[in-house]
């Protein structure tokens, strides 16, 4: 039987840095359970803080290594990390299989470490609407650093700029040439490009092709460029291992970046605005659906749209002028 | 509001048992059952696998031992989960283990042992039936 505590009594044990309080409440939000609301704006006075650092990129490219080496980097600095992982949902069964913590042991025993998996609930931009929350939570908790790793199914995972301060896209060797690296979407979002397991073969390629990508787009004086940092995170000897501490450099040098120039300003702003965006749509399907239950209009709409009487947008239309026309 | 919950199951092994095929193939017909499995893999340490139970706020806990190591390590999980106030997560565990051994290891602290050759809905539904709302 899971305990009760009141929700202010489970966000005051959250602030004084309590994971149990903190797991708690990740599920809650999670399974958007009905104090989730209350939840949030409790804990929404004390984030802010934290440095959000995403890291995305093809399943395998080694995000979760490189997460577990980065981790240890802000723990040398004295920082605790919180580290939200996510891995996808069965599109069948609504189940998943979250394995990214097998890579995250380096610090299983370190109290100022946080690691939480989230599956993706069928969010098909790689991060769902509770990471947001999730991330709050763990910033109230008192971590100073926040890592969103997210399933990179491609070219397409670009939420997580939304998200993160500083993005980290990792890469391969041998996963195409400039061409690939050109076109619009991971690429384009990336802050930093890690080009891991640069001991492979064809890693001097494509670090030529993602530079030359790189070196091709256009930039306002004064913006950050992008910078490719090769890394190998997995070595039998540590002393094999590569890239590491130029890695960490450079995100502090981006943070740095964002910092002098104010562009964390833009990054926050873009950032409330994209939530906002998310919130209203939830919450007005919701209305929307609610609004229709029991009225059997919605099983009606739905079917004079198989039977092709009338489509997606008109109904979408006839409905809105339903239900929100007053507001107009 | 919808409240959409999920089971969610944390699989691992502890000590220095090798073989985890077993918890593989239990990992992926949980989440063919619609759970959310977290697979933390072979050779952990109690104190590491309490710590991710309640860092992930599981509700079941399942053990795989395939090398007889199941009644060393059985009373030092269930002494950390006890250690730690972990009182509401169902511990199961899963394997090969002499029929003789079963009370023993109920003894110590497992809620359910399923022996190889199980059924896959036999666990399931023990996991459906005894995860509290």
């Amino acid at each position: 039987m899971k305990k009760k505590l009141s929700t202010g009594e489970m966000v005051s044990r959250l602030l004084a840095g309590d994971r149990r309080a903190a797991a708690r409440l990740i599920t809650l939000v999670e399974n958007e359970m009905d104090d989730h609301h209350e939840v949030m704006s409790l804990v929404y006075p004390y984030t802010g803080k934290a440095m959000i650092l995403g890291i995305t990129g093809a399943g395998g490219a080694g995000k979760s290594t490189l997460t577990d080496h980065l981790i240890g980097k802000f723990r040398e600095q004295g920082k605790k990390v919180g580290v939200v992982v996510v891995d996808p949902s069965s599109p069948f069964s609504g189940g998943a299989f979250l394995g990214d913590r097998i890579r995250l042991q380096s610090h299983s025993q370190d109290d100022g470490v946080y690691i939480r998996s989230m599956a993706s609930r069928g969010y098909l931009g790689g991060l769902s609407r509770a990471t947001y929350d999730v991330i709050r939570i763990m910033e109230a908790m008192g971590n100073e650093v926040v890592i969103v790793e997210t399933l990179g199914a491609g070219q397409d995972e670009v939420d997580v700029i939304h998200i993160a301060h500083t993005c980290l896209v990792v890469v391969t060797p041998g996963m195409g040439d400039d061409i690939q690296a050109m076109k619009a979407g991971i690429m384009e979002i990336a802050d930093i490009i890690v080009l891991n397991k640069a001991d492979l073969d064809g890693t001097d390629r494509s670090l030529r092709h993602l530079q030359g990508a790189l070196t091709a787009g256009s930039f306002e004086e004064g913006a950050w460029m992008p910078r490719v940092v090769p890394t190998v995170s997995t070595a039998n000897k540590p002393e094999d291992l590569q890239g590491i501490d130029e890695l960490a450099a450079t995100i502090a040098e981006h943070q740095t970046y964002l910092r002098k120039t104010r562009a964390i300003d833009r990054v926050r702003y873009d950032r409330v605005e994209q939530e906002l965006g998310l919130i209203f749509k939830d919450e007005l399907q919701k209305i929307i659906f609610k609004g229709l239950k029991g009225t059997g209009k919605k099983r009606e709409y739905i079917n004079s749209i198989i039977e092709q009487k009338n489509d997606p947008y008109s109904v979408v239309e006839e409905v809105l002028n339903t239900y929100l026309l007053p507001w107009e | 509001m919808a409240t959409i919950k999920k089971i969610k199951v944390l699989v691992t092994k502890v000590g220095l048992d090798g073989h985890d095929r077993g918890a593989k193939v239990v990992s992926s017909l949980l989440k063919e059952a619609g759970m959310e499995v977290i697979y933390l893999g072979m050779f952990q340490r109690p104190e590491s696998i309490v710590k991710a139970a309640i860092d992930e706020d599981v509700d079941v806990i399942g053990l795989s031992y395939l090398s007889g190591e199941h009644l060393i390590f059985t009373p030092k999980v269930v002494e950390e989960m006890r250690k730690n106030n972990v009182d509401d997560v169902l511990l199961i565990a899963g394997g090969t283990f002499p029929a003789e051994d079963i009370p023993a290891m109920e003894e110590m602290g497992i809620d359910k042992v399923f022996r190889a050759g199980s059924l896959t809905e036999s666990i399931v539904d023990y996991i459906n039936d005894h995860v509290e709302e």
